[in-house]
Order: structure tokens, then sequence, then C-alpha cells
């Protein structure tokens, strides 16, 4: 037969146009909304907005520590993933389940839950300060056996660690809601991997550190990276469990979610609309990334497979 | 002939098999430390906020957990909460499953495009999907104002905003569980019911639906477990009327506000609840579907 093959299922009018209807009415028009509502303002307007010292310093908070959470995830999720893959521990079944609790977990209750951890009187805030207050007093002590000025001594005996109401617990909050992105990426990679290319390694006098940098490291690395993007693409829009734990302190621990609630808070919309418009653009930058990059990773294990 | 790596390199090796056993054994130290940090990390990071939900919430007794989740204010946020998943759920879902089959059963062009905005409500910011709502509806600067005021209609600040939010920050699950199993599983069986004769409805109920049973129920308990628990985008559309807009999360919130610690952990223990049942339920799903697919490989061991 020369004739092409012919679909002969039914529906396919009716599903595609229900699905562009319906995509369209609740995300793609509503989207749209915000950019029509900011190309109300003009240019120079939308840049004081979005320039605002305070708004600059929110993205910093959010930007900077998103990446930090995200490359901190990177390197426990691929050693949590290499333990659920590689190794045999009691109690792995539970582990394996519990690593997707922040998908399930309601993010205001993972905010309540890591402020009360790391506040003053937490398990884990109260042993931290004491810990950071032997820390200063030691520092300063040593300070002043070494002949430095007493105001130094003082103001190192003042140094503490404080994880709630920090930048800190902002961190805490967003390596808990990431972390599940780094493993699940990573661990159908290693799953896998064949095992001849480690014998192969191993019988050419590799090292075990060898085999892990130039064999399995680049075929994990496009997984990592989606992974991590992943991670940070849901690190910087995160609200709910940020808020609890950040303190809120302008210029410190605001993050950039929390300006456009202030805006709202005021009636200001276009203001809140301009930054939200912003972030919506480095939405879709990262949604391009993650696609090149989950491209790449289909590829390297199909290569991987061969 | 085709020499595959492995043997390859094992010919040429300088090892004898049985230090090649040795260099591939697991090294006792670089385990237990790699299992430490994993573990460690782990427990600080995951099971103990776990663990202080709970802990906080019986701290004050039995009684007093009973009171904090029976008292008015929070029967009316589970209310709220059940009936919004209510409305949300069944919608995504009609959704997830006619676009997994316009996707999956169909060649067309811009169906990448497709499938990349179809997820996209999971990388934008559950703030920007509330106020883009609020942008649309607010009866004093939404686009659809005039209208909403000459009919009196509450969007903002009222249940059908909170629906609405809770439709968009969801909207990806069912879709995006069954688009890759339903394209794995290709369209034969489909086509041969077709040919012999059977309804398009008849193919979808008795051929298709059992075929990706576990993933679409994957994909129910996802979005379930996200309804229930979306806290950004239903904040900024609800207006926070006790007894009225507050869905649990946002009941959470305002009880740990006034400090009613205890209370507020009462009902965040129910979310916790919920969240774990999601994660049984999924454990099992996966078992289920592992379960088949093992079926499905020893049946074709028989065939000949």
């Amino acid at each position: 037969m020369t004739r092409r093959h012919k679909n002969v299922l039914p529906g396919f009018p009716l599903t595609l146009g229900y699905t562009l209807v319906y995509l369209s009415l609740i995300v793609l028009i509503p989207l749209a909304a915000v950019f029509i509502k900011a190309a109300d303002l003009s240019l120079a307007e939308f840049w004081a907005i979005v320039s605002a010292p305070r708004v600059v310093a929110s993205y910093k908070v959010s930007f900077g520590l998103s990446l930090l959470a995200a490359a901190i995830n990177s390197v426990f999720g691929l050693l949590l993933a290499w333990s659920l893959v590689r190794y045999r521990f009691p109690g792995k079944k539970l582990v394996d389940a519990l690593v997707d609790l922040p998908f399930a977990l309601p993010t205001a209750v993972t905010g309540i839950a890591l402020t009360t951890l790391y506040a003053g009187n937490g398990w884990l805030g109260k042993p931290l300060e004491a810990l950071g207050a032997s820390i200063g007093a030691a520092l300063s002590a040593l300070w002043l056996d070494f002949g430095g000025s007493a105001e130094t001594a003082a103001a190192l005996a003042e140094f503490n660690i404080k994880v709630a109401y920090t930048p800190l617990g902002i961190l805490t909050a967003l390596i808990f809601i990431g972390l599940p992105f780094v493993v699940r990426t990573v661990q159908p990679i290693l799953e896998d991997l064949d095992p001849e290319l480690e014998e192969a390694a191993a019988s050419l006098g590799a090292r075990r550190w060898q085999t892990f940098r130039y064999v399995l490291l680049p075929i994990l690395l496009p997984a990592l990276l989606t992974g991590f993007a992943l991670a940070f693409a849901r690190a910087v829009g995160e609200y709910g469990s940020v808020i609890f734990i950040a303190g809120n302190m302008p210029f410190i621990s605001e993050i950039t979610p929390l300006m456009i609630i202030f805006k709202l808070d005021e009636f200001d919309y276009v203001g809140a609309t301009a930054i939200a418009a912003v972030m919506l653009l480095l939405s879709f930058v990262l949604l391009l990334v993650i696609n090149v990059l989950q491209a790449w990773t289909s590829r390297r294990i199909r290569k991987g497979r061969r | 002939m085709k020499i595959n790596p492995a043997a390859r390199a094992r010919a040429i090796s300088s090892l004898a098999p049985g230090e090649l056993k040795r260099a591939l054994a697991a090294v006792p130290w670089i385990k237990c430390l790699v299992l430490g940090l994993a573990l460690g990390f782990f427990a600080v990071f995951l099971l103990l906020p776990l663990i202080v939900v709970f802990a906080e919430a019986f701290r004050k007794g039995l009684d007093a957990y009973w009171a904090a989740i029976s008292e008015p204010d929070a029967r009316a946020a589970v209310w709220l909460t059940l009936t919004t998943v209510a409305i949300a759920l069944p919608l995504n879902l009609v959704f997830g499953v006619a676009a997994a089959w316009c996707i999956a059963k169909f060649e067309f062009r811009g169906k990448q495009l497709l499938v990349t905005l179809i997820d996209l409500p999971f990388s934008v910011s559950p703030v920007v999907a509330g106020l883009v709502f609020v942008l649309l509806f607010s009866t004093q600067h939404g686009w659809f104002a005039p209208w909403l005021q000459a009919w009196d209609i509450k969007i903002i600040f009222a249940a059908p905003g909170i629906v609405l939010a809770t439709i968009f920050v969801t909207f990806p699950f069912v879709a995006r569980e069954l688009i890759p199993l339903m394209q794995a599983q290709g369209r034969e069986e489909e086509e041969a019911a077709i040919v012999l004769g059977a309804r398009g409805w008849q193919t979808f109920w008795r051929i298709t639906l059992p075929n990706v049973k576990w993933g679409l129920l994957y994909g129910i308990i996802l979005c379930n477990a996200r309804a229930m628990g979306e806290f950004g985008a239903v904040s900024v559309v609800s207006g926070h009327i006790r007894g009225q807009t507050n869905t649990m999360p946002l009941q959470v919130e305002i009880l740990y506000n006034e400090y009613s610690f205890s209370a507020a952990f009462a009902v965040a223990s129910l979310l916790a609840l919920l969240a774990l049942v999601t994660l049984a339920v999924k454990s099992w799903v996966e078992w289920k579907a592992r379960q088949a697919l093992d079926f499905n490989d020893d049946k074709q061991d028989i065939a000949p």
C-alpha cells in the first residue's frame, strides 16, 4: 500500500477545539491582561516602578537566594537520588515517598512549620542560637587575646545564627520546596544507567572518582541542570512558605511577590501589574530554558541506553 | 560483528576479574558518608517540618485540638475548600482528558507549543496568578467592572474568584500526567476498536481509559492536593473574610497571625494529613502501574 496511513480515530476537532478554548479562557487571556494593563504605562513610568530601590532589593533577595537554594538542592538532591538508587537502607521506601512531600504539603503549612522550627525557642532555632552565641564569644575572646580593639571584639560577641525572620530563613524555605525537583529529575536517569559504562571505566583502570567525574557526571549533567532550573523557577515565584519565615524587612528580607501584594493592598493596581509583568517575562524565559534542557536530557538518555 | 564496549574494555583490561569486582563494589566509608549526608539533609529539611506540624497541633491535648477544628470558622473554611475542589477538579479533569486525546492520538502543527502552553501555569508565581483575576474581575478597577456592577456580581473577594484562581494553578496537573502516558501507548488498540465497529465513546471507555487509569488517578490526586492547599493565588483574590472567603490555608494564616498557634497547627495538621494521604496513594499508584507493566512484559514473553 502506498497510500499514507490515515488516522481513523474520532474526536480530533472536538477535543482540540475544547482544549484551545479552555486554555485561552483560563490561562492565555488572563495572562494577556497583565501585559495589556502594563501597556497603559509609558516606558519611563514602567521603568520607575520596576527599578525602585526597594523593588530592586527584592529582586536581589528573590534571585540570589533562589539561585543559592537551587545550587544546594542540586548537591544534596544528587546525593539523595544516588542513595535511593544505589544503596539499600532501612526505611528506603518511606524516604522515597516522602521526597515528594513539598509537592503535596500546602505552602502555608510549610511556612508556619519552618518558622516554628527555626524561631528562637524552636527545636532547631534554640540550639543554633546557642551555637552562634558561643562561636561569637569565642571569636571575641580570641580577638582580644591577639590584641585587637575592644569595639571589634564587642561586635564579634554580637555574632549569632538566626534563621527565622532573616534571609537565612527564606533560604531554608526555598530549599524545602525545591528539593523534589532535583531528586525526581536525576533519579530516573540514574536508574536507567547502563552498568556496563562503569564496568568499562573500571576495567580500563579508572578510579572511582574518575569514573564519577568523567563517565557518570557528564551523563547526569543535563538532568541536574534541568532539576536546578525547575527548582529555581519554583523558588523565584514562591510566596506561601516564605512570607511567614522571612520577617519581611524592607531591603533585607522582602521577596518580589511580596512587592506585588503590597502594591495590591494599596490599590496600586498599575504598580502591581508592572512588577508582575517583569516576573512573567522571567517565567517565560525560564520555561524556554527548561524546555531546551529537557530536550537535551532526553537526547542524552537515548545515547546512554545505546 | 559488534563488540560491546564493556566486553572490549574487559578484554584489554589490566585488571583480573576479581579485581574488577572489587573495583566496582561499594566502598563502605563512601557509602556511609553519602547516606549520612543525604539522610541527614532529608531529616532536617523534610522530616522535621512535618513532625513539628503534628507536635504543635496536639501540644494542648486532644480536646483543644478537637475544639480548634470544629469551631464554626474552621468548619466554614473546610467547607469552602471542599466546594472549590468540587468545582475545579472536574473541570480540569475533563480538560486534561480532552487535551491528552488530541495531543497523544493526532499529529498537528504547533503541538509542541500547545504542550508548553499547558505547562505555563506551573511557572507563573501564585501571586501573579491571583493578580490576573483581580485585573479582570475587580469590581472597581477590573476590565469587566461596569458589567459586574450593573449585574451586582461579586467575583473578587468572593468564592468565584477563589475557584477561578484554583482552576488556574491546578490547570496542568491531569493533562501533564496523561499526555506522555497516552503518547507512549500509541493508537493501535483504539484504531483496531474503531475498525471493528466500536463507537468513539465506547473506544474511549473500554480501551483508552483502562489503559491510563493509574496515570489519571495520579493526576487527580496531585490536582486535588494542590487545589486544597493553594495559598498565594487564593490569598490575593479572597479578601480574607472570616467564615465566608477563607479556605483552609487562609484560615491557618489568620490563626497563626493572631498567635493562636495551636489552633493554626490543628487546621494545618488536617492539610498535612491530606498531603500524607496523597503521597500514600501516589506510592500505591506507582506500584500498581509497575505491576501492570511487568504483567505486560510477561505477556510478551509468552507470545511466540
